[in-house]
């Protein structure tokens, strides 16, 4: 279980460019593959992963080890998310690369850089779609999209700390639900 | 400084960047920077720019990657376990704690309803992420097309996200030569783009 765990995240590692949500996708297919979590349980970790200071992909994989194995599998998971960027920074830092003077890697960052906006985009409408116990028109729904807007209005008009709008929605959720 | 000292003042100095960094990726260089450039001196400017390119664009965490890069920089491959390890521990310990509380608290009401406002917040953080993002990746048509690609891949089949990252770098590869084949104009990056150490410039991936 806990290899399972450690290499499926080292997989993950390897291919986590753009690194926090636009591993989601990625992170979610293999939970789902290995019957680890629920959508929900998913969705919780997301959610908890953002609130915690630091990388995001490096935290939901803490959180879903954490939930899937206890203490050693979040060990297992974080070690095999940050063991591929070990190993390829020393090998890029120990060639002396100049990555942005190679025209193949400028060539295949123009195709990725869109991709993984794609993989963010979906990440953020599968975050919202409604589980199978809530209607499109629930009270839930209506008042995610009310805080929603009003975060992107905050974080966009006036810069507002992630950390104080996580808190300001917290208290924004006792009112509305 | 013997060895020894050099990489506890890795693992202690990056401990402490760790933690005060909310919202990951990005939002760390301005610290790292400050930390390691003029604090401790352990990189000049120009590494520190290659630092910042290097890890944006290589696989997983900014913050991982700097660490990593720094450390190696300093004290070899023991110096970068040592950074590693240091920028991942706090915050390993704070996820942990954090699920520990929601265990306990997961049944209270009042906690249900904020954990359902913190719902709308990081979807908003989600998609203030995809839309920086999107300012550095979308550039022409064919790139605007691989934006929307894996959204629809996504939502009507189910397939490893793996093959469409793949898939990404192959049509990038694919394009560009195509581009010049036909002696059209390739543009890779945004030109106007800004340095991501100056301080009014918007940091792309800040949220990621």
């Amino acid at each position: 279980m806990l290899w399972n765990i450690f290499f499926t995240f080292l997989k993950i590692g390897f291919v986590s460019f753009g690194g926090g949500y636009a591993v989601i996708p990625v992170i979610q297919y293999e939970v789902s593959d290995h019957a680890w979590l629920t959508s929900s349980q998913f969705q919780q970790a997301v959610a908890l992963a953002s609130m915690a200071p630091g990388s995001i992909a490096t935290n939901i994989a803490t959180l879903i080890g954490y939930k899937t194995a206890g203490i050693l599998g979040a060990v297992s998971a974080t070690l095999g998310m940050i063991l591929p960027s070990l190993v390829i920074i020393i090998c890029l830092a120990s060639l002396f690369f100049r990555i942005q003077h190679f025209t193949w890697v400028n060539s295949s960052l123009y195709g990725l850089r869109p991709v993984v906006t794609g993989l963010i985009l979906y990440a953020a409408i599968h975050f919202f779609l409604p589980d199978q116990t809530e209607t499109w028109l629930s009270w839930h729904m209506i008042g995610t999209v009310l805080i929603c807007g009003a975060s992107i209005v905050l974080l966009y008009k006036y810069k507002l700390h992630p950390l104080i709008l996580i808190v300001a929605a917290g208290a924004g959720g006792i009112v509305l639900f | 400084m013997r060895r020894y000292q050099v990489i506890l003042q890795l693992f202690g100095t990056f401990l402490r960047i760790g933690p005060s960094t909310f919202g990951g990726g990005y939002a760390m260089i301005p610290t790292i920077e400050r930390e390691v450039m003029e604090r401790r001196n352990w990189i000049d400017e120009q590494e520190m720019s290659n630092l910042i390119s290097l890890s944006g664009s290589a696989p997983g965490g900014i913050g991982v990657n700097a660490a990593a890069f720094v450390g190696y920089r300093k004290a070899g491959l023991t110096g970068a376990v040592a950074a590693v390890l240091g920028i991942t521990l706090p915050t390993f310990l704070i996820a942990i704690v954090l699920s520990f509380l929601y265990l306990f608290f997961q049944d209270n009401i009042k906690v249900q309803a904020a954990l359902k406002g913190i719902h709308g917040a990081v979807l908003a953080l989600i998609l203030m992420a995809a839309y920086r993002m999107s300012k550095q990746a979308v550039l022409d048509i064919a790139t605007a097309c691989l934006t929307l690609l894996p959204v629809l891949i996504l939502f009507s089949i189910s397939i490893s996200p793996l093959y469409i990252i793949g898939f990404g770098i192959l049509a990038g590869i694919l394009l560009i030569k195509g581009k010049k084949y036909l002696g059209m104009k390739v543009c890779t990056e945004r030109e106007n783009k800004l340095a991501p150490d100056d301080p009014d410039s918007d940091y792309s991936e800040y949220y990621i």
